[in-house]
């Protein structure tokens, strides 16, 4: 119950749930409409960077499971992309199996490949943990650059379109796909950490020898985290997979890993809201720079000839200045602004 | 106003009262050349309050760190006894978290909270040992994962309603003061419902009134749920006032065990740590 001085809760079940005041159920559904409208406002070109966004925030979920709440940095996350992007691309096409039971086997590949190069972190921390998932990222590359069978020697995997899927509505039915998938995902991924499971896992990240003392037990904790945000990692590759309908190696370079760990850093690390603003953030800002770039290259033909180097200079100040101002990320400017409202006419 | 008593027993030891708990024998502990401890042994009896005292550096959160298994002494063995007092573990060879699931709970010296999470989170962490982490029911939140964090939370708001902790509940640990994370290091420990409970300096930096609260709070946990507690304490007057045994250790020896009384009198210790008398 909400009132003037405070959230009171009657029972302990009414206190789990994820929403408690009218102010919070008002602004998901105002959010849910939101989406439900976009694929009807937009056109093709930005419905297509939607559908970019919604696969990116499974993965930037997946790797804030990992960096943001259990402390274990990674910088692997492009490997796991496309272990989970080559294994459905290759179980459809060859194996024949129907399309979302590859996608089941592709997470359960991923995790399980996740939770192999999580062993490293059985003994390593921050930094050197780091350079070992460096590793990880340019053995999974190697492998599947080198390894002919994985693309039958093409270096490239075609993946046919989904039957249902017509041309002209292509991102249109793309979205009502990935929509309730990303939902789901992000709703079970913030369910994790309401449970002992997902407290474990910040116990570990927070203070690991005491999380030890207290009955973690550690080993289990990192290696369940490795795979369970290889799983949705892996999720966020198969998606990707089907949607790009190619699997190229290019798509999934260390680049890529840096470009999610930059989303869950401006985002949040240790929220799941924030990994979700972050890829909205990171996938968003590009496209508009190229938008306003064109703009302003009509009158000023010099931007037009740099428009490449001006929109990634914009971009990496824009990553600083987002910093600087506030180091925990959008989820926390988002909850400022929120205190802010409440607490008004008042500071604090 | 409505009272209602505690359910939940905070103490999950069956072994008889006056019967050995724990038994420390001849533990050696040597990081490189120093020697932390040299043929430290001696027993804890279940119900009571064992201090043990020593200057700084004589071994005392290392001998606690042998018990709860952050360290494995090279010789020597710390025996948990359980059940009826018949079944025997051999402490020194177990991992930290399977010690912690026979039961032994402790707090450290400089406060080791997961910092980030708020009081309650801290707490319900306590009860790790007895929930359960599957990954498909943490997912899917409605379900055992719902139920079990219920069923759970009966325990932990006892105790936070026996340490006072209620309006720091939803409160993010590292912003709260010195004192009352050393009570909900406390409390994270008691909700594991322990069968021996191990306090590293849980006054340590504290003024005299919170050392009282703190004093109480043991005592309580004591007296009124039976719980066997290992204590290390510097402030001698409390040490005297509320523990039944004593250890005193000595650059990483042993120089004295016995009553508050006897532990007063002897020469050793007398020398050693309360200093000698002028003559």
């Amino acid at each position: 119950m909400a009132t003037a001085t405070g959230i009171h809760h009657r029972t302990y079940r009414a206190e789990l749930r994820l929403r408690h005041t009218k102010a919070e159920w008002f602004r998901l559904a105002l959010v849910i409409v939101l989406l439900l409208v976009v694929p009807y406002a937009l056109n093709t070109y930005w419905l297509g960077i939607a559908n970019s966004i919604l696969i990116a925030v499974v993965g930037a979920v997946g790797l804030n499971i990992l960096v943001g709440f259990t402390g274990q940095i990674s910088l692997g996350q492009g490997g796991f992309l496309a272990v989970g992007a080559y294994t459905s691309a290759i179980l459809s096409t060859r194996a024949g199996l129907p399309v979302p039971l590859a996608i089941i086997v592709a997470i359960l590949v991923t995790a399980f490949i996740g939770a192999l190069f999580g062993l490293p972190a059985l003994r390593l921390k921050g930094l050197y943990l780091a350079i070992a998932t460096l590793a990880s990222q340019e053995i999974i590359m190697f492998v599947v650059r080198r390894w002919g069978f994985l693309t039958e020697g093409k270096g490239y995997i075609e993946v046919p379109r989904l039957p249902f899927i017509e041309r002209e509505t292509f991102e249109l039915q793309w979205y009502w796909i990935l929509l309730p998938i990303t939902f789901v995902a992000v709703l079970m991924a913030r369910n994790v950490f309401r449970t002992s499971l997902g407290r474990s896992f910040m116990a570990v990240r927070d203070q690991d020898i005491a999380a030890e003392a207290i009955g973690v037990n550690i080993t289990r904790a990192k290696v369940t985290a490795f795979a369970l945000s290889s799983g949705f990692v892996g999720l966020s590759g198969a998606l990707s997979a089907y949607y790009t309908e190619t699997v190229t190696w290019e798509r999934f370079t260390l680049d890529v890993s840096v470009l999610y760990l930059a989303m869950i850093i401006v985002g949040g690390l240790g929220s799941i809201a924030g990994s979700v603003y972050g890829a909205i953030f990171m996938m968003l800002l590009p496209a508009l720079l190229t938008e306003v770039g064109q703009k302003a290259g009509d009158s000023i033909p010099f931007i037009t000839d740099q428009l490449p180097a001006i929109k990634n200079a914009i971009f990496g100040i824009a990553i600083i200045t987002f910093l600087l101002i506030e180091p925990r990320g959008l989820d926390r400017i988002w909850s400022r602004m929120k205190d802010y409202v409440r607490f008004w006419p008042f500071r604090y | 106003m409505l009272g209602r008593a505690y359910v939940h027993s905070l103490n999950s030891s069956t072994v008889p009262v006056g019967s050995p708990i724990l038994k420390i024998s001849d533990i050696e502990l040597r990081f490189g050349g120093v020697v932390a401890l040299h043929d430290v042994g001696f027993t804890v009896t279940q119900g009571h309050i064992h201090a043990v005292i020593g200057p700084n550096g004589a071994g005392k959160s290392s001998l606690l760190n042998c018990v709860s298994g952050l360290y494995h002494p090279q010789k020597g063995k710390a025996v948990l006894h359980t059940g009826d007092g018949a079944v025997t573990h051999e402490l020194t060879k177990l991992p930290p978290h399977r010690i912690a699931r026979l039961g032994v709970a402790r707090s450290f010296q400089n406060i080791e909270l997961f910092s980030h999470l708020t009081v309650l989170e801290n707490l319900m962490l306590g009860r790790h040992t007895h929930m359960k982490h599957g990954v498909l029911q943490s997912l899917l939140w409605f379900g055992p994962a719902r139920n079990q964090e219920l069923s759970h939370r009966g325990i932990v708001e006892e105790v936070i309603d026996l340490l006072s902790l209620q309006p720091f509940r939803h409160k993010p640990v590292g912003s709260l003061a010195y004192g009352i994370q050393k009570r909900v290091e406390l409390g994270r420990a008691l909700v594991l419902q322990p069968s021996l409970l191990l306090l590293d300096e849980p006054m340590a930096g504290m003024n005299s009134e919170e050392k009282e609260d703190m004093a109480r709070y043991v005592l309580d946990v004591h007296e009124l749920a039976g719980v066997t507690v290992i204590l290390i304490e510097h402030d001698m007057a409390v040490v005297m006032d509320i523990s039944d045994r004593v250890s005193v250790l000595d650059f990483g020896r042993l120089i004295a065990d016995g009553t508050p009384d006897e532990v007063k009198a002897n020469s050793a210790v007398i020398e050693a740590y309360l200093g000698a008398e002028e003559h």
